[in-house]
This record gives C-alpha cells, sequence and structure tokens, in this order.
C-alpha cells in the first residue's frame, strides 16, 4: 500500500496563506495589498531563463516568476507549490505528484503535468549538469491525466524530493520550449512562467522590473504589485542605497559582511541571516593533491589546527556565519555532530609537522606553497591574508597570486593551482552537495567536483551506500562513518558555513520563511503601511 | 586651407583609418584570447554544478570549438559587413547591447565634456589674466586638487555630501524607476540623477582644460604681435580673445580631439559609483565574463570614434589657425 500524504499535505496546501497571515497578525498587521518593492541585483545576470543561467542571482530573481513543484522549509521539510499533494511508494521508486487546479502560463495557456514532464524529462536534462545527474535515474515519467504526475525511478533514490524546488527544476512552459534549442529559444527573453510576478522590463545595467500577475493562481496574492531590481555594482554605493532607503531589501552579496555591524544599529533595518538552509554553502581552502606535501594526511590536519575559525567568522565575517566543523554543514541532512575536525592549537600543529618530516629552514618556513584567493569581493582577499598570517605561525609561506573570476574559474577546472578558496552548495543532502567533492569517480576537469584529486576507496563506498540505500536510517549510518573519516583525512580544510545577510526595512514583512530564503516567489511578501 | 585639396586628404586619410582600425581588431582579438578562462569556464564557475558535457555544449554554442584563426576569420567577415557578432551569453546581438548603453554614455559623458571644457577654458584665460593674483592662485590650486584625487574618491564625497547629508540629489542611477513621469518632469528627474556623475567626471578634465589654457595664454601673451596689436590701441578684451585665446588654443583642441574620442567608451570607475547605465560598464562586466563579442564591439567602436575624431581635429586646425596646411 502506497503511503499516503494526501490528507496531510492537503491541510498544508494552504498552510503558507495561513501562517502568513497568522505571522502577521502576530505582529499586528495585516497582509497589506499594493506598493512597489525595490531590492538590488548583483552582479546582473545575463538572462533571467532559470535552466539556461543557473548563477546565484538569477536563482534569486527567477522564482518569482517560475516555480518548482515544492519548495522547502527551514529544516527542509517539502512543502507544496505547483504540486498540491504526492505520495511515495514504500520501496521509495514512484513517485506521484497531484498538480494545483487552475494554474495558467503568462500567456494565458493552462498549466498541466504534461509541462512537468517537459521540464523534467527534456529542459533540464539537456541543461542543468545539477539535474541530469539525478533525472537520469528515472525510468519513466508520465502524465497520467492533466494533473497527475507519474515517476518511477530505477532505483530507490530517498534525497528525489529534494530537486524539485524552483532553483533546481522550475517548472517551464512546453509549448514555448519544445522543439526548438532551449538557449535559444525566443522565451529565453521573453520570459513565461507561473509565477506571482511577470516581467514586463529590463534596461540592462540598469533595472529589471516585475510587475503582479493578475491571474496568479493564489487568490488574493501576490501582495505586492512591483518588484524592482536596481543594478548597483559598488558595493558602497548599495550600502549608501539601503542606508538612505532608495531600495528597501539587500540579498546575498550586495552587502560586504564588514558594513554588517553598522547596518545593525540602524533602528529600522533588520539583518537576518537564515534562509541559506537549503543551500547551505560550506567555505573551505581547496587544495590540490596532487601538489606536494598536500597528498600527507598529517600536514591537512596540522593546516586545518592552525586556523581560528572563531577569529574569522566574528572579525572578519562579524558574526555572520558559523565556524565549520566538517565536511557537512550543521543545517544539511545527515550532519553528525559527533565527527568533529581537530580543534584550533598553533603548538600541536607545529609538532605534528615537525612529525611529519618538514623541519624549518633558516627564515623559519618549512614549505611554500601558492594561494589564489577568492575573486569574488574583498572579503575574500581578507579571508586570504588572514590565512597567511595563520600558516605563517606554523611555518607555511602562503604565496597570494591575484586573479579574476575567469582565471579562477579555468586554473581550478584545470586543475592548475596549489591552493585556492572555494564554497560549496550542498542542497540539502550530502548526496546531492557534499559527495561531489570527495568521491575519486568524480575527478574531473571542471569545477566543483573533485578537482582536488583526493581519492579513498572506503570513502567512495561509503558515499555509494548512502546513495543507493533506501531507507533513512541506512543512509544515516554511513554518511556518519564518512564524515567522522573526513574529519580525520581533512581533504579539504573547512572554514565556515556561510550566511549571506538578508538586510531590509521593518516594514518589509514575510521575507525570510523557507529554508530558500530570498529564492522565493515573494508572493506572500507586503509592505507594511 | 585650399578647399580642392580636401577631397585628396580625405581619401588618403581614409585608408589608413581603415588599416589602422583593422590592425586594431586583430590585435584585440589576439589580446583578448589570451587572457585565461573562457565564457564556457566562467559560466561554470557561477553555476555551482557543471560537469564535461555542459563546458562542451558551451563551447559548441559560443563556437569556440573552432581554431583560433577560424574564429578570427569569422569575426573579421562579420566586422567588414558592419556585424559585430552576437552575445551568447546574454543572448542578444552585441550592437544591440551597444545602443542599448549608447544614450545613457554619450548624455554622461557629453555633459562631463561640455562643461569641463567651457569652465576649464573660462577658468583658464581667469587665471592667466590675472596670473600672480589671489584669483590665479585659488584657480590653480582648485585645477590641481581636483587633478589629482582620484576620480571615485570625488564621486563618494559627493554622494556623501549632496545625497546622504542634504538629501539634495538622488546617489545612484539614471532616472527614478517605478513612477511615471512625462515631459518636463521626467527631464528634470534626469538631470537630477546626471549632475553628480556629470561633474564627478568633468572635474578631472576641467582641471586639465584650465591649466593648458592658462600655461599656453600666457606664453602667447609674451610674443610680439601681441604687443603690436597692443600698441596699436586694439581693446584689452578683444586682444585676449582674438589674439591671445585663438592662438592658445591649439592645445586645448588636440587634448579635446582625444577626449572626444573616448566619449562613447564611457568611463568605468564614474558608472561604476554612480550604477550608471553606460558602455564603461557593459565593457568591464564582459571583460570579467570573457565575453569577448562584446568586449570587441566595444573596442571597435571606441576605436572608430578615436580616428574618427583624430580627424575631426585635423580639420579643426586648419580652421582655427589657417597657416597650419592638412597633409594626408
Amino acid at each position: 500500500m502506497a503511503v499516503s500524504r494526501r490528507g496531510f499535505m492537503a491541510a498544508a496546501a494552504s498552510a503558507p496563506v495561513l501562517m502568513t497571515v497568522q505571522e502577521a497578525m502576530a505582529q499586528g498587521v495585516a497582509p497589506r495589498r499594493g506598493g512597489t518593492l525595490q531590492m538590488m541585483l548583483t552582479p546582473e545576470p545575463p538572462v533571467l531563463q532559470i535552466g539556461v543561467n543557473q548563477q546565484g542571482p538569477t536563482l534569486a530573481a527567477a522564482p518569482k516568476i517560475f516555480q518548482g513543484l515544492l519548495t522547502f522549509s527551514p529544516t527542509l521539510e517539502p512543502q507544496p507549490v505547483l504540486a498540491k499533494s504526492w505520495t511515495i511508494s514504500p520501496d521509495g521508486k514512484e513517485y506521484v505528484f497531484t498538480l494545483q487546479e487552475n494554474v495558467k502560463w503568462h500567456d494565458g495557456q493552462p498549466f498541466t503535468a504534461d509541462d512537468v514532464v517537459f521540464s523534467i524529462m527534456k529542459f533540464h536534462m539537456e541543461l542543468s549538469p545539477r539535474a541530469r545527474a539525478i533525472f537520469s535515474l528515472i525510468e519513466t515519467c508520465e502524465a497520467k491525466d492533466p494533473l497527475t504526475v507519474r515517476i518511477v525511478l530505477k532505483q530507490a533514490f530517498q534525497p528525489f524530493l529534494l530537486m524539485f524546488d524552483a532553483t533546481a527544476a522550475a517548472i517551464v512552459a512546453k509549448h514555448l520550449f519544445d522543439g526548438q534549442d532551449y538557449r535559444t529559444a525566443p522565451a529565453v527573453q521573453r520570459l513565461v512562467g507561473t509565477g506571482p510576478f511577470k516581467l514586463t522590463e529590463w534596461q540592462r545595467g540598469n533595472f529589471v522590473r516585475m510587475d503582479r500577475n493578475e491571474t496568479y493562481w493564489k487568490p488574493g496574492q501576490p501582495y505586492l504589485d512591483t518588484i524592482i531590481y536596481r543594478i548597483i555594482p559598488d558595493s558602497q554605493s548599495r550600502r549608501l542605497a539601503l542606508e538612505s532607503g532608495q531600495v528597501l531589501l539587500s540579498q546575498s552579496s550586495d552587502i560586504e559582511p564588514f558594513d554588517i555591524p553598522q547596518l545593525r544599529q540602524r533602528p529600522n533595518l533588520e539583518v537576518e541571516t537564515k534562509g541559506w538552509e537549503y543551500f547551505s554553502p560550506l567555505s573551505w581552502i581547496e587544495l590540490n593533491h596532487r601538489v606536494k606535501p598536500l597528498d600527507d594526511a598529517r600536514v591537512r590536519r596540522a593546516m586545518s589546527m592552525a586556523i581560528d575559525r572563531n577569529f574569522i567568522v566574528n572579525r572578519l565575517w562579524f558574526g555572520v556565519g558559523k565556524p565549520a566543523t566538517g565536511p557537512v554543514a550543521s543545517t544539511t541532512r545527515f550532519f553528525d555532530a559527533n565527527a568533529k575536525i581537530a580543534a584550533f592549537n598553533v603548538q600541536q600543529a607545529n609538532a605534528l609537522l615537525d612529525q611529519a618530516g618538514y623541519p624549518r629552514n633558516a627564515q623559519g618556513v618549512r614549505f611554500t606553497l601558492k594561494h589564489i584567493p577568492l575573486p569574488y569581493g574583498e572579503i575574500w582577499t581578507r579571508l586570504s591574508e588572514y590565512l597567511r598570517q595563520a600558516m605563517r605561525n606554523v611555518g607555511i609561506a602562503l604565496e597570494l597570486e591575484s586573479t579574476d573570476a575567469g582565471s579562477w574559474a579555468r586554473r581550478v577546472g584545470n586543475w592548475e593551482y596549489e591552493t585556492t578558496i572555494n564554497f560549496v552548495y550542498q542542497f540539502g543532502d550530502p548526496t546531492l552537495g557534499v559527495e561531489r567533492t570527495y568521491v575519486s569517480t568524480n575527478i574531473q576537469k571542471v569545477t566543483f567536483t573533485n578537482t582536488g584529486g583526493y581519492a579513498n576507496p572506503q570513502v567512495d563506498a561509503l558515499f555509494q551506500q548512502a546513495r543507493a540505500a533506501a531507507a533513512a536510517a541506512d543512509r544515516a549510518r554511513a554518511f556518519s562513518e564518512v564524515q567522522r573519516i573526513l574529519v580525520e583525512d581533512v581533504p579539504q580544510i573547512w572554514l565556515m558555513e556561510l550566511s549571506f545577510p538578508t538586510v531590509y526595512d521593518k516594514k518589509v514583512r514575510n521575507v525570510i520563511t523557507t529554508g530558500l530564503g530570498v529564492s522565493k516567489s515573494f508572493d506572500d511578501v507586503f509592505i507594511a503601511g | 586651407m585650399d578647399p580642392s585639396r580636401l577631397p585628396g586628404f580625405l581619401l588618403r586619410r581614409g585608408v589608413k583609418a581603415a588599416v589602422v582600425i583593422l590592425a586594431i581588431v586583430v590585435c584585440n582579438f589576439l589580446l583578448i584570447h589570451a587572457a585565461p578562462g573562457d565564457p564556457a569556464s566562467v559560466i561554470a564557475g557561477q553555476s555551482g554544478a557543471a560537469d564535461e558535457r555542459f563546458l562542451a555544449q558551451l563551447r559548441q554554442q559560443f563556437g569556440l570549438d573552432q581554431p583560433l584563426h577560424v574564429q578570427l576569420w569569422i569575426y573579421l567577415k562579420g566586422v567588414l559587413t558592419l556585424d559585430l557578432g552576437f552575445s551568447h551569453r546574454q543572448q542578444m546581438p552585441v550592437w544591440t547591447l551597444i545602443r542599448e548603453r549608447l544614450p545613457a554614455t554619450l548624455l554622461l559623458t557629453g555633459a562631463a565634456f561640455a562643461f569641463a571644457v567651457a569652465a576649464g577654458v573660462t577658468l583658464g584665460t581667469l587665471a592667466a589674466r590675472r596670473v600672480g593674483t589671489w584669483a590665479d592662485s585659488i584657480i590653480t590650486v582648485i585645477a590641481l586638487t581636483f587633478y589629482a584625487t582620484p576620480l571615485f574618491w570625488v564621486g563618494l564625497m559627493l554622494v556623501l555630501f549632496f545625497s546622504v547629508w542634504l538629501e539634495w540629489l538622488p546617489s545612484f542611477g539614471m532616472a527614478t524607476v517605478g513612477v511615471e513621469l512625462h515631459g518636463i518632469d521626467a527631464v528634470l528627474d534626469v538631470a537630477k540623477h546626471l549632475l553628480l556623475p556629470a561633474l564627478t567626471l568633468g572635474l578631472f578634465y576641467l582641471a586639465v582644460y584650465a591649466r593648458l589654457t592658462r600655461a599656453t595664454m600666457l606664453e602667447v601673451a609674451d610674443q610680439d604681435f601681441v604687443k603690436t596689436a597692443r600698441a596699436k590701441g586694439v581693446p584689452e578684451g578683444q586682444v585676449v580673445r582674438r589674439h591671445i585665446l585663438r592662438n592658445a588654443l591649439l592645445p586645448v583642441i588636440t587634448f579635446a580631439g582625444i577626449q572626444a574620442g573616448q566619449l562613447i567608451g564611457g568611463s568605468i570607475l564614474v558608472e561604476t559609483v554612480f550604477a550608471w547605465p553606460g558602455i564603461g560598464r557593459l565593457a568591464f562586466d564582459a571583460l570579467l565574463a570573457r565575453d569577448y563579442a562584446v568586449l570587441l564591439g566595444v573596442f571597435f567602436c571606441t576605436s572608430v570614434m578615436v580616428v574618427g575624431f583624430n580627424l575631426v581635429t585635423d580639420l579643426l586646425y586648419a580652421v582655427v589657425d589657417p597657416r597650419v596646411e592638412v597633409e594626408g
């Protein structure tokens, strides 16, 4: 018998609306219709068609236009969006989604199960490396009727539902893409989604404007009339725009962390660091294991012990984020709090390096490593400068080489680096976002694979076990074991569980309500009068 | 200048210009491709997930899987038919992207240019007329200050003063977005947004023009024909305008010619600080994203402008100073 979630989900289907009202009532304000929300988008994305472009700014803005079948709570529980309910068979292979009724595309065409099948099996399968890796496990995907989609997997895959958020697999209109080159179809410029806002104007280098979708399927929503994203390239100008009230909301890396303390003191602004639970970006020193002596686990462990992560979090990021304790972020499923990297201890780090046979020379240097700071803003340069200092304390000379984003991606992708900084999204489940960095089967000349070249058969086997197991308990066991091995082996030197502050005027309500932060539809966001 | 020589002059210069522009296009193309990284790896690096097939698909779509000389040949053929190519990253023709940014760029650089020339030459003339007095000292100090101060700092200080402290002017953008404005209101709105960036960009050039005008005017003022003019009783105002200033203008025109050539290149710094949607930012973003076609397109337009204005400058010399002969 199939495990039915229909009863539960029927109640939950209306939950977002209810929660909004309740939350608003608790603050003494009923949702107010109307108003324009000005925000910022940095850097300006080249196209906003999700799938064709998967950059951070696109994932933040495009979910206002496009929706997925589901979204996720801060604890990563699935919540209904275009799917109003779903069932999973006991063997974990069959998924049946029941779709919302009366949903229309922005061009007036009805939204049906065919659009869902097309989006999964053709659109994202062709365009998105992330979706391709998961959706290739699908044996059949069919529209049983216009409002029912049935998917059968070749084998059970427990994190499957996590792939149905708008940021992972937004549903696109079949009638606008089928039979065309998806990257160059006219619809890429004239976006058509099911979301609460329609793209109405985009002056490149200036602003993106979205207006209310009058035929949105949630009655009475969205509350906002208009959303405007301003393109402001300079971080200090962005801070000024926020402080002077010219924009009401900043997101992801709009504001540099070192500007946060001053913004916290402004009585009209709220600084929120939640809303990154689904992505859970984890930063680390990316080591190239092909460079000696980085192939030596003792050296990697010693380097990790030489770093004061509390300093990084408190002095560089001003308390936005958390020190990393291992390869899995604490907000990701199957995080094991017992598997922890060795604590900050310069003396022990020095002893370990002595033991490993890397004595200091006359200048006090054991060996020299090249290091490429991450070219994504001032804060990353500051981090690398701190690391140079920390490594000097244990006799390792870090030589900083500056570069730009294009060269960084090329050099990491081609393994032409010794050490650098990287941060990688975990996507809620270690199989989706963690495994790729450590298994030897994923050593590729492409960024965000196992570019470091770490290989450990035991680690490979455990990740494979966790991937294939249908039961959460079995997966948890494998993940705990692999976390215990990795914190001893330190294939990459984890630094911080990143969080990006969302700073907004307190009259903007319901900003962060899910585990996806600002990457949500904003159909429940309103500006209190 | 003998007008009958003009067609021959223009023809010879036109051929030279075409060769120069072609050489610039080839050099730019090779230089840009020598930079490490390509658009596909940039997109992969920004997408949070990638695989080999993803990279191969992008490179094929962008035409990067062709050998370099084939890519160069395709590009040259395009340029010769005035087709600047297609930005695969932004899914738009390059010319459309540049054209969208042209009005904003020309408005900003044109306003700054006019302001700098008018105010600079006036201040320089004033300083030269009152050389050694307090007025001269003040003008010289102001000019030196603006000449030596970094543009972005001037910009930020102006914003702090006029936008944050006085709250008179907006701190960024080109117009108020999200409000419907018509007629005179719309013009005033853009003017308000334009004031600070144009001032920031203009102040530096103002300093250059003021110093240049002052120096050459002092030099010309000592020459014999000026003394003669005064001796025969020409009124002082006419001496300054007709005899000194006109002869002192040649170096100013040279410099103005150079600056005019850069008009459509925009100014990356000012556009960045004031979030002005101009061509400078388009080029800078294209560089970071390795969007080769856009970058080459901007370079092409800029080099055409520079070559064109050099020609205009040469012709202007002959107008201002009839002794100058135009030569191919």
